[in-house]
């Protein structure tokens, strides 16, 4: 896998002096008390001017905040950014951003949208609607200058999008999951038409930091990729990407990036020891978002291809997006049915006899893998003591809240639906309690 | 169809039982009703109302009048809601206070205030001037809540990207008002001002023929002449009073609400055209009017150039809006501490005044307000019973709601109180009098609430859902009961918290009725506080209207509440 920096090529710049972009220390926690948050922890990373960088991660890493952070948009609560050297206060002139949602204003046309940025730096009347059309037409929406958004298709809306950015001609240009909301054929000619003005130098930007979950978009556009890990938001490592423009996806340097980058983001599985002292510490061990019906479905899909699989490759085939993939991953981890080893997945020989047993015999199984778990081992011992009559969720609810804060409604939630599914225990919606499921 | 579901969701109310902001804003309302009872003392005992014509020219006129009053009130009510709404969602500590004091306003039965109103307003101005004041007063506060709510909810709905994108391209705060915050508020605000319209006609009828013993309260206008023509039982002048008020009401709704609704469309949020855009004639005779096009072009384009220019001067570094974690400023914590320490002020000394009622006093509020109470649940109920039939027809049959739809708006539009001097003309001769004739101005003043949301609510019930009903082969009666009931059940209950509002209100007008020259009363708390009025006995003008309030807000809050919260979890079919 080091055979990536054979191709290194000239697109590459060199090392700037001094950064356009440093970022030193920079935290962000929400609320106060039990309700604090953090959801990025000390955070270092320099941008040079040239560069195309981007920040990847699973949702919830915070990649989303720091990008608010680095454009003003949102304050720090610790560190500091500096663009120039000079300390950001407010939102960052010399920025814009391009929006996965695409922010355009439903009620303005393509042309009143991209003026209106125009307009609020004061240009005057006659020369902003020059350079509106101008740059309507340069992304090729000449015929739609006063069409409604609601007109367009997802891939025009967001080429409006571009067209406003580039209108204010922005130093630094910032994409936030940029084409996550649109289409397959749209987003790779999007994304062809953006490297395409990037590496003409077409557009007066220095440099571009882009958020994204999808790792082969990074692998294809980036410069360097900023990996980023949760729980909370931080930088896990910085790779960079050194295959020449155009990439290929089918070239095997791609290919080998990619997995490296999977690797980087999935992490490696804990042993059984690690596993076991950290179920020690009781209500503290966090239960990935899962459907266990879900996790059945991944298990089968795993077994029928041999029992191993690259883990990547295989959420492509079930469609599945990184932040569906890897709770089901983690779950199946959790529960011994399979291990993770370098972005490979393994079926374990328990996973084997899972997916190979009845319906029945899965749930019991799954009912002796689930108890290991102190939250529902919990519940159930709970239950199990008041076996007459139901218990409140409230009941369990404030005791989580007390261990892990914030989380425990969604903890409690997942442990519910585990709890249910195994049939081990019942919840009623309407009481808002839990009992035994005695046939 | 869809037209019923969005003029009749009032807002949803605040969560929670009685909280301690609550207590507090009881004071400020003691206090506030003191402040009006305390300036009644000066109040002129004979207060002589204007000459009403019956003539039917005199009618143009009158719709004018009334007409005008409305309009001064809305325009009022507009510029109110816009810096209520933005001090609430800009300032926490504001909203901390205003959210909670909305949520109360927007409950209390505003016809209750009309004595107090009135008498004060009348001990210190010139009487021609106090009633009129008063009626634009009495309005405004009928118009005003949901308007204010309505752009609160837009202010702190706004999409965060949209925010964030007038962050990063730098729009000054007029560019966003104008260009971001307003278009975003604009439907909802327009669909709001259409309820209020409708609301506020029956509070402008209430306020326009109000007379109380030697006092008379009434101004020139469609209100008073209709009363007045019932008054002299002259039907053929009620005939003409009531088609003056509904070609009034249409022509306002043809004229200006149906193209303002039509423009307002490009306002609409979703990224899908809709398969039904609202239509107006007038407005695409307009559209192709070159006069207007010109004045466009000419004056307000340039115009709204210049002025954006001017605010961007005005304000040269641009701040990120953060709603609702601005510090509130000093200039209006300053003003909310001077305001706090009079209501504090106010406040004990209401309570000082009710201290001196006697427990004989006290009981015959109370039973007034039990009596009161049950006449208003009959009215539901009755309401209930006639309107839930019809409305499950008109919502499940197309054919029928051709038919019957445009009738039931029409009539719907004409406020119960037009009709109360009219109705009472015959309901006063029937045994029973005016205690079963006040059940009946209530129900003309509930009904329609319920039998729209009925409607709304037949009309939403899934296709899918009926079909499978169908299929299942139910009996009548189940079907009601697994199907229709459950889903209407949401809508039922909206209808039932507005028809509630509605009968309150009427509590007041139909309680206490001045007709010919003879006064009709029957026991409740409209009739206490109207009697109180009238014989100058303040605190018990005080403790009625207080606690009519506090009834009102108390029933919401533990009953009406707790149903809507159990309708919008359970029941909601989305």
């Amino acid at each position: 896998m080091s055979n990536e920096t054979v191709t290194a090529a000239a697109v590459s710049p060199p090392p700037a002096a001094a950064p356009l972009l440093s970022v030193r220390g920079v935290g962000k926690t929400y609320g106060r008390g039990a309700k604090r948050f953090t959801a990025i922890r000390d955070v270092d990373l320099d941008i040079a001017s040239g560069e195309f960088v981007c920040l990847l991660g699973p949702s919830g890493c915070g990649k989303s905040t720091l990008l608010r952070i680095i454009t003003g948009l949102s304050v720090a609560t610790t560190g500091h950014v500096r663009y120039r050297g000079e300390r950001l206060v407010g939102v960052n002139p010399h920025a814009t951003i391009v929006f996965q949602t695409f922010a355009l204003y439903p009620w303005l046309t393509v042309a009143q949208n991209v003026t209106i940025a125009l307009k609020a730096r004061g240009v005057a009347a006659k020369e902003r609607e020059e350079r509106a059309a101008k740059l309507i037409d340069m992304v090729g929406l000449g015929g739609f200058a006063s069409a409604y958004p609601r007109e367009l298709s997802g891939g025009m809306r967001q080429k409006v999008g571009f067209a406003r950015a580039m209108a204010v001609e922005p130093e630094l240009f910032c994409l936030d999951e940029p084409f996550s909301a649109l289409d397959v054929l749209s987003a790779e000619s999007l994304r062809g038409e953006l490297m395409e003005l990037w590496l003409d130098r077409v557009l007066p930007t220095k440099a571009i930091l882009m958020v994204t979950h999808n790792i082969e978009e990074a692998v294809l556009m980036a410069d360097r990729i900023v990996v980023m890990g949760k729980d909370p938001g931080h930088i896990l490592t910085e790779i960079p990407v050194a295959l020449a423009h155009p990439r290929r996806r089918k070239d095997p340097h791609f290919q080998a990036l990619v997995d490296r980058v999977y690797a980087a983001v999935a992490g490696k599985t804990k042993s059984e020891a690690e596993m076991a002292s950290e179920a020690a510490q009781r209500l503290h061990q966090r239960l990935p978002d899962a459907e266990l019906g879900a996790l059945a479905g991944f298990v089968e899909k795993l077994a029928s291809d041999g029992g191993t699989a690259d883990i990547y490759r295989l959420g492509g085939e079930l469609s599945l997006a990184l932040d569906e993939l890897l709770p089901i991953v983690e779950a199946g981890e959790l529960l011994g049915l399979l291990r993770v080893h370098e972005g490979d997945l393994f079926l374990t020989p328990l996973g084997q006899a899972w997916a190979d047993a009845s319906i029945l015999a899965r749930r019991e199984l799954v009912a002796g893998r689930i108890l290991r778990q102190p939250t529902v081992r919990w519940i159930y011992e709970t239950l199990q003591a008041d076996a007459e009559s139901g218990v409140d969720r409230d009941q369990f609810r404030e005791v989580l809240a007390g261990e892990i804060g914030d989380q425990a409604e969604e903890q409690l939630d997942i442990a519910i639906n585990w709890g249910r599914y195994a049939k081990l225990f019942a919840y009623d919606d309407d009481t808002e309690e839990l009992y035994l499921d005695e046939e | 169809m869809t037209r019923f579901r969005f003029s009749f969701r009032p807002a949803p109310p605040q969560s929670g039982a009685l909280a301690p902001a609550d207590a507090l804003i009881l004071l400020l309302l003691a206090a506030l009703i003191y402040a009006g009872v305390r300036m009644t003392i000066h109040a002129p005992a004979v207060v002589t109302g204007p000459e009403i014509t019956l003539a039917p020219r005199a009618l143009p006129w009158y719709a004018l009048l009334s007409v005008g009053r409305m309009t001064a009130a809305y325009l009022l009510s507009l510029l109110f809601s816009v810096a209520y709404a933005y001090a609430a969602a800009r300032y926490h500590a504001a909203r901390r206070v205003l959210m909670p004091l909305l949520d109360v306003l927007q409950s209390v039965p505003i016809l209750s205030f009309l004595p107090v109103v009135l008498l004060s307003l009348v001990a210190v101005l010139p009487q021609a001037w106090a009633a009129e004041l008063a009626a634009i007063v009495l309005i405004f506060t009928s118009q005003v809540w949901n308007l204010t709510f309505s752009f609160y909810q837009s202010l702190t709905t706004l999409p965060q990207e949209l925010r964030e994108a007038a962050a990063v391209f730098r729009f000054r705060r007029f560019l966003r008002f104008r260009a971001v915050e307003l278009p975003f508020a604009a439907i909802p605000l327009l669909w709001n001002s259409v309820m209020s319209w409708a609301g506020g006609w029956f509070f402008l009828m209430a306020s326009e023929s109000y007379r109380v013993g030697t006092r008379d309260f009434r101004l020139p206008g469609l209100g008073s002449y209709l009363q007045a023509a019932a008054d002299a039982g002259d039907l053929r002048a009620v005939g003409w009073g009531i088609g003056a008020l509904v070609l009034v009401i249409v022509l306002l709704d043809q004229l200006v609400w149906r193209p303002l609704l039509a423009w307002a469309d490009r306002f609409k949020v979703e990224m899908i055209e809709g398969d039904d855009p609202p239509r107006s004639w007038f407005r695409d005779l307009l559209a192709g009017s070159r006069l207007l096009a010109g004045i466009s072009a000419r004056v307000v384009v340039p115009l709204s150039e210049h002025l954006d220019g001017r605010a961007r001067a005005a304000e040269p570094v641009p701040s990120l809006d953060r709603p609702g974690r601005e510090r509130t400023p000093p200039l209006l914590v300053a003003a909310g501490a001077v305001l706090a320490l009079v209501v504090v002020y106010g406040g004990v000394r209401a309570v000082a005044m009710l201290a001196t009622l006697s427990a004989a006093s006290w009981r015959e509020l109370m039973l007034g307000l039990g009596a009161t109470f049950l006449r208003v649940m009959v009215a539901l109920l009755a309401a209930l019973v006639w309107t839930v039939p019809l409305g499950v027809a008109i919502g499940t049959n197309r054919r029928l709601a051709a038919i019957l739809q445009p009738l039931v708006q029409v009539v719907a539009s004409v406020p119960a109180t037009a009709l109360f001097p009219v109705l009472l003309l015959g309901l006063l001769r029937l045994p029973g009098g005016l205690d079963i004739a006040a059940i009946v101005l209530m129900l003309l003043g509930t009904q329609w609430y319920l039998l729209f949301n009925v409607i709304a609510g037949a009309t939403a019930i899934p296709q899918d859902l009926r079909a499978t009903t169908e299929l299942l082969r139910l009996g009548r009666w189940d079907r009601w009961r697994t199907l229709v009931l459950p889903a209407l059940f949401p809508y039922l209950v909206t209808g039932l918290i507005t028809a509630g509002g509605g009968a309150w209100n009427a509590s007041i007008v139909a309680e206490h009725v001045v007709f010919g020259e003879r006064t009709y009363m029957t026991r409740g708390v409209g009739a206490v506080i109207a009697a109180a009025t009238n014989e100058a006995r303040y605190p018990q003008l005080l403790a009625g209207t207080l606690l009519l309030v506090v009834a009102v807000v108390l029933v919401n809050r533990t009953f009406w509440q707790r149903l809507y919260r159990v309708a919008e979890e359970r029941y909601r079919v989305e």
